[in-house]
């Protein structure tokens, strides 16, 4: 492993100014000392944020909105019943994620900055754009099939594999920065980039900038009565999506006044078409109606390699979890989150 | 008891207590307290670290290595490359014994696969040697990698693994499928699957001039022994192999490989104790492999769906430079159904790829997972229950050999198994079970099958003068159970409870305890303990019976009987002694047994020699996504005696969920350009996780045989794997009228 100097700031402040190019912010380390241990990430410096106390919080704002400090460990965000009840398919996504031990030793702001698990990103002998830009992409003609069916590009094919960046999406979060210029919200829509011909750049994050919290606003609240998130994959636990949706409605008189959806493991970010939720708007909670949505949020997809079968299961997640989601939100939370297997009773 | 006693006029066969009873294990608290010594746990005075560098292209040769900037860094000792490799003295090409393999120790500049050791970097610490692997940026003249079944044209096998033959013959299956009323013929496929034990291999290496002690977890410590002695030009006697613990074998852990090798070699060069552990990422190359298959089964049938066929043909990839592993999927064919004629041909592909090997189940969890779908398939085409047609088609002998089988408790299986999970009334055609949430259901079985080997082993035990026992063999224990279940055989045989014993094992300074693998461990170690302990029991006897002043004076004629730490005379109970006392009056000395077993070769002629079991499996499957679970696993099976239930169950448990994986979620991934595996760490290479096992349940069915060895254990390590994956595919069939023809089963198969 490559040396590197090693700072544990007290203060958002001492943290920013110990940052210096080639510097990386650790949070719970579930993904970056990974990345580090099998070369893929090499920082000169490593800026541990454990001891800053004031991103630790979860505020539940006055009016409904909430903001989630960016060093809240996920379990702690899943399991805040104030926090779950008002955002259940944001829980909900959070334990359909990695397992209860890296749940409990990942951070909020961590998760938002999670890198892709494209095999080849990860493999510092395979080329790839994203990790050393200009270099190709060995997952296009590779073993692509988890990979991307939306918003890629011949440079890269990546998807991003957090689930609770899917309903963040769905329901229109800010994200609060601060840098060396000072804090700024950024729209979560606009945090995650596509690849286009510059995969490397991930996010809308400056140099040094960091992840302060996460804001969901207070209209938000409103689809929790109606709110799920459904994750497909091979494994009932402890596996990447292979597609899921984050699935919010609001029904008044057995119309939908308001919808959000979202889909995840199929781009470089969540993938959200408000025209698919307006689709919805208006419209009674039907079969049809909701395969039109999910026509809709899936349109321009496109296999990148031998991942076509990825569109077809998108499809019908989202009627899926349109269904689950219309269904109404579980008085508890499911003891298998977000599968289709979440009601079968337990054998024991 | 007091009947079998009675009768007994030499030593009887006494098994007391302790033998079928669940015992705990007897590690157990010390692995998860932390108390376990595991290889990588030892930490010798003056120890370096190494770190191996992998190749990272398939096929080629090592053009350049920046061997001045990985010295350079701070902490690195040394860099070994062919330049400059750590002498091994026995040729690495070679293969000293069988089930050895080619070796790559730097002997040349050679790339045969990927993850190949081409370099070896030594430092203080871990950290230097890991950075300084990093900075040796090999640069390669890349040859095109051959990778899959489409690499080169199918070739018959020179020979198959275990010494066993490539090909079998009984009867002719042309002639048997052109008479057949209704043929079947269908392709399955099965996927490298790499053993991806717990604790990965791991050496800790040190010399005290031409003598060398290593800490290792190995499954076959001392015929080990005798592999390094070849690789280091010193005897076997000068070699001490400690391996108290293993964090799981599978049949990965029974040969020297590649990189615990070249530590030795390190260690001795460097005259300092080595310690290299491999990466997660490194057991996908150099330390074995189930290698990947494609089966052509043809199978005909006569009007009374009667098999007049069953032609298996196993095409496996295996390596390109050593090719003694093709992976013996079509032996699973051999010895189960009573078809009249009987084909099985073992055919390769080579790959550049690390040599494959026996894992858990070889051949037959492969072979098992397409043989039992494709009886399933034919059953279909009769249009007969599954379970009846297997019934049907069910052997009394051993088919082709006309050999009785030693036991066979096969229709128990069969019976108890159905029972328990209530497979009568099960629907013939798929598609008929819904749940009351919707979930498409099916269910589906599959024959467990499993060879009952026994090897040679050799055993010592002592009666100390306190009267409590000591017994030694150098067994393994993988995480099984093994010395638990062999400490209980010794204590038997010693006559003792099984506190009174102290067990030694894992330590290859001690009795040959033969290999654990093939699942006769407990058969063959546990025989050779059974043997000496009644040996010492023999000869603690001779002492009483001679002594006028025991008891038992005069009773050596009639034999006596061992229980609780006193000996009695067989025809009269009334006279007995306590060991200590015996053994005081003769002067205080301890008394020694020694014991081997190993089965005589007229034995394995006279009979076939298996475990058998039943598996049935439920599927409930979203009938819109696909995704699936295995909601109910029942498995019933036959496997001799049970030493100890509660260990027997865990292990064909462990087997089952072994299927789960196999049917549904284990796959190395190969990038068909380079060669290279992709998904080499566990959140690629999928195994099942609590989640996805649900109902498991396992029933063991009862049987005596007396043929296969003096105390009447098969095995049950590895049967559990077989027939499980079949009813699993079976099932999934069941459930939605898909025949997926290849493993794993994934959720896009059934979505296209």
């Amino acid at each position: 492993m490559k040396r590197f100097d090693y700072v544990r700031p007290l203060s958002v402040a001492d943290a920013l100014a110990a940052y210096t190019p080639g510097a990386a912010y650790l949070g719970g380390g579930t993904n970056l000392l990974d990345l580090m241990k099998i070369g893929v990430m090499q920082p000169d410096t490593l800026i541990d944020l454990g001891r800053i106390a004031e991103l630790d919080a979860i505020e539940m704002l006055p009016g409904g909105g909430a903001r989630i400090g960016a060093l809240v460990k996920n379990s702690d965000l899943a399991h805040d019943r104030a926090f779950a009840a008002a955002f259940p398919m944001v829980a909900e996504a959070i334990l359909a994620g990695a397992s209860g031990q890296l749940r409990n030793a990942a951070t909020i702001g961590g998760n938002l900055m999670q890198k892709t698990r494209c095999t080849y990103f990860q493999d510092p002998h395979s080329p790839c754009n994203r990790r050393e830009p200009g270099s190709g992409c060995a997952a296009r003609e590779g073993d692509n099939a988890n990979l991307a069916v939306l918003g890629w590009s011949d440079a890269c094919i990546a998807t991003n594999p957090s689930d609770m960046c899917v309903p963040l999406a769905a329901l229109g979060a800010i994200v609060e920065v601060q840098g060396p210029g000072g804090r700024r919200d950024i729209q979560i829509a606009s945090f995650h980039f596509l690849p286009g011909d510059q995969p490397e750049n991930e996010t809308a994050l400056q140099p040094g900038e960091l992840v302060i919290a996460i804001r969901l606003p207070a209209e938000a609240a409103a689809f929790a009565k109606n709110a799920r998130y459904l994750k497909v994959r091979e494994r009932t636990s402890f596996a990447f999506a292979l597609v899921s949706v984050a699935a919010a409605l609001q029904i008044e008189g057995g119309r939908i006044t308001a919808a959000r959806l979202a889909l995840g493991a199929v781009a470089a970010k969540p993938w959200r078409v408000t025209a698919a939720e307006e689709l919805l708007a208006g419209q009674s909670p039907t079969q049809e109606v909701f395969a039109r949505a999910a026509d809709a949020l899936l349109e321009g997809a496109k296999p990148s390699g031998e991942n076509g079968y990825k569109i077809e299961l998108a499809r019908r997640a989202v009627v899926r979890a349109l269904q689950m989601s219309a269904a109404g939100t579980p008085k508890r939370m499911p003891a298998l989150p977000a599968s289709s297997f979440a009601e079968e009773a337990s054998h024991v | 008891m007091s009947d079998r006693v009675s009768e007994t006029v030499t030593m009887p066969m006494r098994f007391g207590s302790n033998s079928g009873q669940s015992v705990t294990r007897r590690d157990g608290i010390a692995k998860v307290t932390g108390r376990a010594t595991y290889a990588a746990d030892n930490h010798p005075d003056g120890m370096l670290y190494a770190v191996y560098v992998p190749a990272t292209i398939a096929r080629g040769r090592v053009t350049h290595l920046d061997t001045a900037a990985a010295k350079a860094h701070p902490g690195v000792v040394e860099v070994f490359t062919p330049k400059n490799r750590p002498p091994v003295v026995g040729d690495p090409d070679k293969k000293p014994f069988m089930f050895a393999i080619p070796i790559e120790v730097l002997q040349d500049d050679t790339v045969r696969y990927a993850m190949q050791p081409i370099a070896l970097v030594i430092g203080e610490t871990l950290e230097a040697a890991t950075e300084g692997a990093r900075l040796l940026k090999p640069q390669y003249e890349v040859e095109p990698a051959r990778t899959g079944f489409d690499a080169e044209p199918a070739k018959r096998a020179a020979a198959g693994p275990f010494g066993r033959p490539a090909e079998v013959v009984h009867g002719d299956t042309e002639a048997g499928l052109s008479q057949a009323k209704q043929t079947l013929d269908v392709t399955y496929d099965t996927p490298a699957q790499y053993h991806n034990a717990m604790e990965p291999h791991a050496i800790v290496a040190k010399w005290d001039g031409d003598k060398l002690e290593i800490d290792t977890p190995n499954q076959a410590i001392v015929l080990s022994r005798g592999f390094y002695a070849f690789y280091f030009g010193i005897p076997a006697d000068n070699i001490l192999i400690r391996s108290p613990y293993l964090g799981g074998g599978f049949g990965s852990k029974a040969v020297p490989y590649s990189p615990l090798v070249l530590a030795i070699a390190a260690a001795r060069k460097l005259d300092r104790p080595v310690k290299l552990v491999l990466t997660r990422a490194q057991m996908f190359g150099p330390v074995g492999h189930r290698g990947a298959t494609r089966q052509r089964l043809r199978i005909g049938i006569d009007g009374e769906a009667q098999m007049t066929a069953l032609d298996h043909v196993s095409t496996a990839i295996v390596d390109s430079f050593d090719s003694s592993f093709p992976e013996p999927a079509a032996n699973a064919s051999q010895g189960l159904y009573n078809a009249s004629s009987l084909h099985s041909l073992m055919m390769v592909v080579h790959n550049d790829i690390g040599v494959p090997g026996a894992m858990r189940a070889p051949g037959e969890a492969s072979g098992s997972a397409a043989l039992e779908c494709a009886i399933d398939e034919m059953a279909e085409k009769a249009g007969m229950d599954p379970l009846e047609f297997r019934l049907k088609n069910y052997a009394d002998v051993e088919p082709g050999t006309g050999k009785p089988y030693s036991s066979k408790a096969l229709r128990e299986c069969y019976a108890e198994g159905a029972k328990r999970f209530g497979w009568a009334g099960r629907p013939l055609a798929p598609r008929q079970m819904v749940d009351d949430k919707g979930f498409l259901t099916g269910w589906g079985m599959g024959t467990a099958l499993f060879g009952a080997p026994m090897f040679a082993a050799q055993a010592r035990a002592v009666l100390r003068p306190d009267g409590t026992g000591l017994v030694e063999t150098a067994a393994a224990d993988m995480g099984q159970g093994a010395w638990t279940a062999l400490a209980q055989i010794a204590a038997d045989s010693l006559g003792l409870p099984l506190d009174k014993v102290e067990f030694r094992s894992g330590s290859s300074d001690l009795p040959d305890g033969g290999v654990a693998g093939g699942s006769g461990h407990t058969a063959t170690a546990g025989g050779a303990l059974h043997a000496a302990g009644t040996d010492a029991i023999r000869r603690l006897g001779e002492l009483a019976a001679a002594d006028p002043q025991s008891p038992l004076f005069g009773t050596g004629n009639q034999g006596f009987v061992a229980r609780d730490g006193r000996l009695y005379a067989a025809r009269d109970e009334s006279r007995s002694e306590a060991y200590a006392d015996i053994i005081a009056r003769a002067g205080g000395q301890e008394i020694e047994g020694k014991g081997s077993a190993a089965r005589p070769p007229e034995d394995a002629a006279r009979h076939a020699m298996y475990s058998h079991g039943a598996v049935f499996a439920e599927v409930k499957i979203d009938p819109v996504l696909f995704q699936m679970r295995v909601t109910r696993l029942v498995g019933a099976f036959a496997a001799g005696r049970i030493i100890n239930p509660k260990l027997a169950e865990s292990q064909l448990m462990g087997g089952m969920i072994w299927g789960i994986s196999f049917a549904l979620h284990e796959e190395a991934r190969f990038d068909k350009r380079t060669g290279r595996i992709m998904n080499t760490d566990l959140a690629g290479y999928h195994i099942p996780v609590n989640a996805d096992v649900q109902g498991l349940e396992v029933i063991t069915v009862h049987e005596d045989d007396p043929y296969v060895n003096p105390l009447g254990i098969k095995g049950v390590g590895e049967i559990g794997v077989t027939g499980t994956v079949g009813a699993i595919g079976n099932a999934i069939w069941h459930a939605t009228g898909r025949r997926i023809r290849h493993f794993p089963i994934r959720i896009e198969d059934l979505l296209a």
